[in-house]
């Protein structure tokens, strides 16, 4: 038996949301490259992520040929007319946010572009696989998702291989739409991905970004939403988990800039092995139209051994009082000895026994994401990441 | 017929200012079908013997041994000593999120029995033993422990008593926190367990009150980490009129 015989081990240190010296409204966004300094890890955005492993990614560079694979199960009338730059619906929801979003933007001279019609309901999900062929080669990669008016779609980007990726996503979802967006992050370990997917809320739209991070060296993520009129509702979720060497780090910024509506951010994540590293920073802005909002945040990571870090950081700013629900919590627990201790008094073995307590953890993700499609390959890849971890170990 | 022995059990536990030993020689025989309580003020080592049994990774075992028919227990991993038939309700039964009771029950009787339970069956089987010990069905989907009030927890490790059916069950002040008809539906738990098996029981308690319920056979009076006295049950009503006070002074 290995059980960890140091003290005892649940140490939730809830933390204070912050709020930050300058108000996330007055974040620059821009088109132009020169915007965009290369970063140099001192600045606050950048400042958890290993900067000097990804100075392919901050270079303005155009795609490697035939560095990526995309392969696009929509039906026919979705599968729309790729968009040049300046040409909308592109641009129109997204723009870039920082040094990886504006060279993958600038050097993106086409977006695949998926329409789902107004009133369309696919019961099927769409998918767009993206897989990356081989380690450091440069992609560029613009998506733009469109959820006609009362439509109703799942959509899954699955990302695998490995590549130095560059991934902008714009989603806009029309008055009325239940659209789900699913990001697959399943890189091989070599894989670099820089992300901004940016989403609008159309009228008493349903909004769902589940992001799921397993694979890659570094995958940085932010998944942005604000709202284009009252009612709508912005459900962001994650899970990651990160190993030995790899840094996982995910981004929300929910921008209530509309009455009546909702979001609700929940990111979970476990960490194994030295050096893994995993970083949630939740920002929420609640601006002073934005009255008989709801929102609430939450993050919470599983430390499964020693060497492994997790920062997690909520920003909350409410501009106005008339609200009807703000909240956040954030902690870090270290895995209970106790729990695995009192599930082996019970005859359960080592293995199935951590199996079951980060099963439990992630239990109630899961259930929100409530999706098979993700859901069951999830539970897979948590398993083969615990086996992996329980074979290192012996 | 099972009998665990413990002989000469010496046990210590890691502290800031270094190793502390808590138990000084424990010699307890229990073989089935019997019924011993073990009473003892606080601190006097009762949980960290019970603990010790059971295999729980912050007490060292400093000397002596603890065998199941003659099986080494002290050498088995956590898991192995209850599959070869130790049981330890817990004085402070463990939170599990995210796992259900159902899908715990499940997954444990499975490893005891080493293969799944015939799932009809089953079912049925928890279904009623929940609801002899008075617990609503839908426990079976709350997460393990997980916002149990004290007596609930109680009524949980007893549950799994009645289910995973042990040669030797620890019951670690299992009436604490219980009020009289709760005390009463456990200690049914246990006796039902008693008439349908073969079970030896070591009972720790502070109050008499259980041993109302619950006869045991024999009494040891556990103080500063080992057994003080032992006698039959009259031993009990002598503690619950004179206290410890007798075995404490001489202790000085
Ligand atoms: N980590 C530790 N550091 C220091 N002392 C400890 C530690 N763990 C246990 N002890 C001490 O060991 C002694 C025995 O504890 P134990 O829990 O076995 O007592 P008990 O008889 O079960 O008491 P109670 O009736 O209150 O349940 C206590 O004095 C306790 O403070
Ligand atoms: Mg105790």
């Amino acid at each position: 038996m290995t059980l960890v015989t140091d003290k005892p081990h649940n140490d939730p240190q809830t933390q204070v949301a912050t709020i930050p010296d300058k108000s996330r409204a007055e974040r620059l966004t821009s088109f132009e490259v020169e915007d965009f300094a290369v970063p140099t890890g001192r600045e606050e955005e950048w400042r958890f992520t290993p900067v000097d492993r990804l100075a392919g990614l901050f270079s303005d560079t155009a795609t490697d040929a035939d560095a990526v694979s995309f392969s696009t199960k929509v039906p026919e009338e979705a599968l729309q007319a790729a968009l040049a730059a300046g040409v909308a619906p592109r641009g129109t929801v997204l723009v870039p946010g920082d040094r990886g979003s504006v060279v993958g933007s600038a050097n993106s001279p086409e977006a695949t572009y998926i329409k789902v019609p107004n009133d369309a309901e696919y019961a099927e999900p769409l998918r767009v696989d993206i897989t990356g062929n081989g380690a450091g080669r440069r992609v560029n990669s613009h998506i733009v998702l469109e959820a006609g008016s009362h439509s109703k779609a799942l959509i899954i980007l699955d990302h695998t291989g490995s590549a130095d990726f560059s991934g902008n996503v714009e989603i806009k979802v029309g008055d009325g739409a239940d659209l789900t967006v699913v990001t697959l992050q399943r890189w091989a370990d070599d894989a670099n991905h820089l992300a901004q997917h940016d989403a609008v809320v159309g009228r008493d739209a349903t909004y769902k970004h589940i992001a799921v991070s397993l694979g890659g060296s570094i995958v940085r993520m932010n998944s942005n939403v604000r709202y284009a009129g009252p009612g709508g509702d912005a459900t962001l979720l994650g899970v990651y988990f990160a190993d030995a060497g790899q840094h996982l780090e995910h981004r929300s910024f929910v921008d209530h800039n509309a009455p009546q509506c909702k979001s609700l951010v929940t990111y979970k994540g476990a960490l194994q092995g030295e050096t893994a590293h995993t970083v949630w920073v939740g920002d929420v802005l609640i601006r002073a139209e934005a009255e008989g909002i709801d929102t609430y945040e939450l993050n919470r990571n599983l430390v499964l051994s020693d060497g492994a870090r997790a920062d997690s950081v909520p920003n909350l700013e409410i501009e106005t009082g008339d609200i009807a629900g703000a909240g956040h919590a954030s902690s870090t627990g270290r895995f209970d000895d106790e729990q695995l201790f009192y599930l082996m008094s019970r005859g359960v073995s080592e293995d199935e026994a951590r199996r079951m307590v980060v099963r439990g953890f992630f239990a109630d993700i899961i259930a929100k994401i409530g999706v098979a499609e993700v859901v069951d390959p999830l539970m897979e890849a948590i398993d083969a990441e615990l086996a992996l971890d329980m074979k290192g170990e012996a | 017929m099972a009998t665990l022995e413990i002989k000469d059990l010496h046990v210590s536990v890691e502290t800031e200012a270094g190793d502390k030993e808590i138990l000084r020689g424990v010699d307890l025989t229990l073989n089935s079908g019997e019924t011993h309580a073990i009473m003892g003020p606080n601190g006097s080592g009762k949980s960290t013997l019970a603990y010790s049994i059971a295999g729980h990774p912050k007490y060292t075992i400093t000397s002596g041994t603890v065998t199941l028919d003659g099986e080494d227990v002290l050498a088995m991993g956590v898991d192995e000593r209850a599959q070869a038939g130790l049981f330890l309700a817990m004085q402070y039964p463990v939170e599990v999120p995210g796992v259900t009771v159902s899908n715990f029950l499940r997954t444990a009787k499975t490893a005891i029995d080493g293969e799944a339970p015939k799932l009809r069956t089953w079912i049925k089987e928890v279904k009623e033993a929940m609801g002899q010990l008075r617990m609503d069905p839908v426990f079976a989907e709350r997460n393990v422990n997980e916002g149990f009030s004290g007596g609930e927890k109680k009524r949980h490790e007893i549950l799994q008593m009645e289910l995973l059916k042990p040669k030797m069950a620890i019951l670690d002040e299992t009436d604490s926190g219980l009020d009289v008809d709760a005390l009463k539906v456990v200690s049914e738990g246990v006796n039902r367990v008693k008439e349908n098996s073969e079970v030896g029981v070591m009972l720790i308690t502070h109050y008499t009150r259980i041993l109302r319920y619950i006869e045991p056979d024999h009494v040891h009076v556990f103080i500063n980490g080992r057994v003080a006295e032992s006698g039959g049950p009259e031993l009990a009503d002598r503690l619950e009129n004179e206290g410890y006070d007798r075995y404490q002074g001489a202790q000085v």
